[in-house]
């Protein structure tokens, strides 16, 4: 500052005063609330939105609005009161947010259209970040709610059902591609594709959702990283779930159920790394977990209970550890293309073990061997399924297990549980 | 009261006084009790126990069923001196057998039921149960009495008896095995449902699996499984068949009896 002149000093300080006691005047300015209704000044949410500020609110009224998709480009919070309904009239887009910290709360959004050009959803949110999406309806969409390079957004307590009949022509439920640290909560989805799609997604938390009856997937995700699923519900998908080429996934307390077919998983993991699969409950699947190319799963205390399969090991997933999982009702409990694997098995409860517990410490005293003759014979020639639980049948496997020759040394689990774990 | 109904009544109470009938359904007392309260659940006693009614029922039947045909040769040559029409006789005994046979397996199977709750479910799989073992009750004391009927040396009745229900139960299955695996290459799934509604004891087991592993059997590509499987259909094929197995021994057994010189 040596050497400047004074007054320019004087008129620094003083441009600078009126900057900051504009923008104090603009924020002092109070957020407004406009009213939307179907006979009042503001007819539709886009001509609110025209008058609309930062900061301001907008309510609408119960009604059936149809206008052309809604661009949200003003920081506000737009929410029904009562049924407003937002009909797409099955032509375009209902919404689209491109600004952060929007909030859409209490709608009835229908009738998305179909486009063979670009994904029509009920709810777009792009390149816009902290949205809020809760308590909405969404009927009849292709994409529900459809976040694309967004961050912090949360999506909770939405109904989402889809009349989705073939894959081409249908969307997603909830699809978020190149997003992150977002909260997808409490939500109901049904009738979609795919129940919940990730794409590109990373540090993202699933709690409490029910996705059931898809026509795909109830939840699919691909190189969505670090991202927690808790106590959902994916019942009934045609294809059950299937996530890929992702590290380090956590699943606690979800419930795998209902899903059955030659193509159908209650859980398929490929090419999953380092995951954590705790307090799970995988019950009546084709197969219960299916671990293709996923490397270091450590499962605990999860339930697999009446699958066909419990779980398929592949000969490419290696150092996964199985500790304290019950095995109750399944047809088979494992079943391997390899011939050993490098996964651990260890303190689980299997009905199928028919060992002693002599020194009573709760664990049986001869390990048991999950996989059987039959399930390998079944793997080489699929039709003999027809003798399962035939006398002949169960004559070979205690004959195998007597003296095994053809079933693999591993998995083997060294201290079966002799009582279910509680 | 007809010939018929006075035979059945007859032959019934003379079943039920015989030790047999009291050991048989004791055995499924205690075995369904036993896998009641040691074995867990219901749905798991359910499990084991369509293994033992598989395996007991189609021997017991089949080798007493001999045996009583033989052990009534005396009493069916008086009847037959007095007017009794030949296919009278015949239900009679056939009843007098088949009735008290599947009445002691229900009660024996049912009553440790009957004590305890049961869900919708293992309810469902019970009936199922009990269905099966009566109608392999009925399918294999046509055998029987086909088999005793034919062959007047008891000792080699009760020979082909044993060794026809080891065919059935085992070795039939094994040869299915062997033919599933020399003809892995060629599609199966036709002659391996066709080669399971040829066995009674194959149907039954069948039905009993559309209960227990519908989960693994939906697990199967081909559309022929799919559909056999997959659909009511599997249950009708396999119903309508067992009842085959029943009309087709009963009225076999009621030909020879009515031509039999004795």
């Amino acid at each position: 500052m040596q050497g400047t002149p004074r007054w320019r000093l004087a008129l620094a300080g003083a441009l600078a005063l009126a900057a900051a006691s504009a923008i104090a005047a603009a924020a002092q300015m109070p957020p407004r609330t406009m009213v939307v209704s179907s006979n009042g000044p503001l007819r539709t949410i886009s001509a609110a939105l025209a008058q609309a500020r930062d900061g301001d609110s907008i309510r609408v009224a119960p009604g059936v609005y149809r206008e052309s998709t809604i661009v949200v480009d003003k920081r506000v919070d737009i929410a029904g009161d009562g049924d407003a309904i937002l009909d797409g009239e099955h032509r375009r887009q209902i919404m689209t947010v491109t600004v952060n910290d929007v909030s859409i709360r209490h709608l009835h959004f229908r009738n998305v259209g179909v486009s063979d050009l670009g994904d029509l959803a009920a709810v777009k949110v792009v390149n816009a970040d902290r949205c809020t999406i809760a308590d909405n309806t969404i009927e009849n969409a292709v994409f529900g709610i459809y976040l694309a390079r967004s961050a912090g957004c949360r999506i909770v307590r939405n109904a989402i059902r889809g009349q989705a009949r073939d894959e081409v022509r249908s969307g997603n439920g909830i699809h978020l591609w190149q997003s992150r640290d977002a909260l997808i909560a409490n939500n109901h989805i049904t009738g979609h594709r795919d129940g919940i799609y990730f794409e590109f997604v990373t540090g993202t938390a699933v709690l409490d959702n029910v996705s059931e009856d898809n026509l795909r997937y109830g939840l699919h995700f691909m190189y969505s990283d670090d991202c927690r699923y808790v106590a959902n519900v994916f019942r009934h998908n045609v294809a059950g779930v299937a996530v890929m080429y992702t590290h380090r996934v956590v699943m606690i307390g979800n419930t795998f159920e209902q899903n059955w077919g030659s193509a159908s998983y209650g859980l398929l993991f490929k090419e999953i790394d380092d995951s954590r699969v705790e307090s799970n409950h995988f019950v009546n699947n084709t197969v219960g977990l299916m671990a293709d190319d996923a490397n270091r799963i450590v499962a605990v205390h999860n339930e697999f209970r009446d699958n066909g399969w419990a779980l398929k090991l592949m000969a490419n997933t290696d150092d996964g550890r199985f500790e304290a999982n019950n095995f109750m009702g399944n047809t088979f409990d494992v079943s391997t293309n390899g011939a050993q694997t490098s996964t651990i098995f260890t303190a689980n409860y299997w009905d199928h073990y028919r060992g002693y517990d002599l020194d009573r410490d709760g664990f049986g005293d001869v390990p048991y061997h999950p996989v059987r003759l039959f399930s390998l014979i079944v793997g080489r020639n699929p039709p003999a399924m027809v003798l399962m639980r035939s006398v002949f049948v169960a004559a070979l496997d205690a004959a195998e297990r007597a003296i095994p020759a053809l079933t693999p040394e591993t998995p083997v689990d060294e201290r079966p549980a002799m009582r279910p774990i509680p | 009261m007809s010939a018929a109904s006075r035979i059945v009544k007859y032959e019934v109470s003379d079943v039920i006084r015989s030790r047999w009938l009291l050991g048989y359904t004791g055995f499924f007392l205690l075995a369904t009790e036993g896998l009641l309260r040691f074995g867990g659940d219901p749905a798991r006693a359910l499990v084991d126990l369509t293994n033992v009614v598989l395996l007991v029922i189609p021997l017991v039947t089949i080798v007493f069923g001999t045996m009583y045909l033989y052990s009534a040769r005396e009493f069916i040559e008086l009847l037959l001196a007095q007017p009794v029409g030949r296919p009278q006789l015949f239900a009679g005994l056939y009843l007098g057998l088949t009735l008290p046979l599947s009445g002691g397996f229900v009660a024996g199977v049912g009553i440790p039921f009957a004590a305890r709750p049961l869900n919708g479910a293992n309810g469902g799989t019970l009936l199922a149960l009990l269905a099966v073992g009566v109608a392999l009750t009925f399918a294999f004391t046509g055998l029987a009495f086909v088999i005793a009927l034919r062959c007047d040396d008891r000792v080699k009745g009760l020979g082909i008896a044993i060794a026809a229900w080891a065919v059935m139960a085992i070795v039939y299955d094994a040869l299915v095995l062997v033919l599933a695996t020399m003809f892995a290459n060629y599609p199966l799934e036709r002659p391996m449902l066709a080669l399971m509604v040829a066995n009674p004891i194959d149907l039954g087991r069948i039905v009993l699996l559309l209960r227990f592993d519908i989960s693994a059997l939906m697990g199967y590509t081909g559309a022929v499984f799919k559909q056999f499987f997959g659909t009511g259909s599997g249950m009708a094929v396999a119903a309508a068949a067992l009842l085959g197995w029943i009309a087709v021994p009963a009225l076999l057994g009621a030909r020879t009896f009515r031509r039999k010189d004795f």
